[in-house]
This record gives C-alpha cells, structure tokens and sequence, in this order.
C-alpha cells in the first residue's frame, strides 16, 4: 500500500477507535467533543479549550467538569476525541484543498466545466 | 500531570517498564510516554502507530525535517513540552542546533532550501488559522514540494496538533536539557512505537 493511504488508513482507524470503540464516556458525548458541539457547561469551556487554546486549559477547567460527576477516564477520553476533533479538522481541510490544487490543474484545461 | 490517573493509574507490568525506562535513561518517564501507555486501546496503541508511519516511515522527508516540523508546529501551539522535546530531536537528527534554533527564530531568513521553507510555512498558517486553501497549496507546489512531501508533511502537522494539544491539557511536566536529550536519542533510535 502507498504510503499515504497506509497512513490516511491509520488516521481512520483511529478517528474511529475514539468514537466508535469501548469507552467510559458516552458515544454521543464523544462525538460532540470531537466535533467540539452541542456541549454544555462546564464541559463545553474544557473542550472548546482544548481545541482552539489548549494552552489555556486551568485545574478549575478539570474540577469544574469533576464537579459534575464525570470520572477521570471519562474527562481524559473526551480531552483526546477534542484534540484528534480539531487537528482532524485541519488535516482532512488540507487534505481538501491539496486535492483542489492538484486537480484543479487539469480541470483548468476544462474550465468552463466547472463553474468554480 | 492534571489527571491522577495519567500520574499513577497503570497496571502493575506498565510500572515495571516504567522503572526499566527510568534506569535506563537515567531519567524520569516523560510524561509523553506515560500518556500513550495509559489505557493503550483507547488512544496510545492507535496514535503511536500513525506517529511513527509519519516521524519515520517511507518519506521524501528527511527524519531531521521531519522533527523540524513537529518543532516548528509545537512552536505554533505555544507548547512548551513539544518545542524542547522536537528541538533536541531535530538539532540531533540533523546534527546541527543552529539550523533548527534559526528556523525557530524566523522561518524566512533561516538558511534552509525554499521547499522546506514553504511546507513550514504552510503547516505554520494550518496550526495558527486551522485551514488552507488551495492557493497556499500552489504555492508550496510551486517552490517544488512534490504531492507527496505535502501529504507527508500534513500527517506530521496532524500528529503534533494532537499531541500538543494533548500536553498542554493534561499540563505535561517540563524537564531539563538533559531529559530531553535522553528522549532524542529514544527517539531517533526507537521512533514512536
């Protein structure tokens, strides 16, 4: 297998282990902090730090979270499926626009095909 | 760390190996380590296999580079654990401190060869704005960065915005110089698996 479908493969099979797989946290709660959505407080702030200023996650971020009777595993599942959420993100938009650089050469031998 | 159970949470046969690390290296587990060991299902067996495919499989990229880019994305992050554990890694791959700490310093006047220059540059604005277009994508093709450097380089750029993130959420503990040039060799002798 070429390299990078190897490695693209990879990335799926861990998107998908996160989401689909064996957890403490609740599947539904683990896709909305991937996709960083349709999360409440406090657990919306933690993840949505995590995704956009990871630096700027605080202990009270955590025991706020703790508070709510989440355990330990269950923060540190969600924390994970946040981080692998936006750098997934990322990944698959470059992804998009390397694949839109690359055809779109050919394509321009056909422009008036796509209208874009 | 901030969670108990990444600090004390292992199964008695991870502890051992914990202990064989820590005489080995003569240095306390880096807690990047500890992270991927704790429940390894979960998450640490899945990301160290795409890590190492991306630090150390079949690539265009030079392992050294490669380190560079995980510096320089760490850098973008802001995250302090991952620019000094890449640094050393990188300066020891390339042997050559002062290119990674000149790239580090300002990516444009850095001497390093242009495709370098443009696939940082490209990982810098994804790490800073989260998206590209297909514009900066040309322009990376156009300083002679094949297809496959950018996929290459894309995985790596996925890697570390995971992992930084990761460190600064679970508040990574950051040790000295010689901690990190003990985990560079770890590194540049076992990769990531």
């Amino acid at each position: 297998m070429h390299s990078f479908d190897k490695k693209r493969t990879m990335h799926k099979a861990l998107v998908s282990r996160i989401l689909e797989g064996e957890g403490r946290a609740e599947h539904s709660q683990r896709c909305a902090a991937f996709e960083n959505a349709g999360l409440g407080e406090p657990l919306r702030t933690l993840i949505d730090k995590v995704a956009r200023q990871p630096t700027r996650v605080t202990d009270e971020d955590v025991t706020n979270v703790e508070a709510q009777g989440l355990s330990e595993d269950q923060i540190f599942e969600l924390v994970v499926c946040a981080a692998i959420g936006q750098a997934t993100r990322q990944y698959e938009t470059a992804l998009q626009a390397l694949a839109e650089a690359t055809t779109g050469k050919k394509r321009s031998e056909h422009a008036s095909e796509d209208p874009q | 760390m901030r969670l108990k159970i990444l600090n004390s949470g292992y199964r008695f046969g991870t502890k051992v190996l914990f202990a064989f690390i820590h005489a080995g290296s003569r240095q306390p587990v880096p807690d990047a380590a500890k992270l991927v060991f704790y429940r390894p299902d979960f998450y640490g067996a899945p990301m160290k296999e795409f890590t190492h495919a991306a630090m150390r499989g079949p690539s265009a990229w030079s392992v050294g580079d490669r380190e560079l880019m995980a510096a320089f994305v760490s850098q973008m992050n802001a995250c302090a654990f991952c620019i000094a554990a890449h640094t050393a890694t990188a300066a020891m791959a390339y042997h050559d401190e002062a290119k990674v700490l000149a790239v580090l310093a300002d990516l444009e006047t850095a001497p390093i060869e242009e495709p370098l220059r443009a696939t940082l540059r490209l990982l810098g604005k994804l790490t800073r704005e989260h998206a590209v277009n297909a514009d900066d994508m040309r322009a990376v093709l156009s300083a002679g960065v094949s297809r496959e450097q950018i996929e290459d380089a894309l995985a790596v750029c996925f890697a570390f915005n995971t992992t930084d993130r990761l460190a600064d959420a679970f508040s990574f503990f950051v040790p000295g110089p010689k901690a990190f040039e003990a985990g560079a060799k770890f590194l540049l002798r076992r990769g990531y698996r």
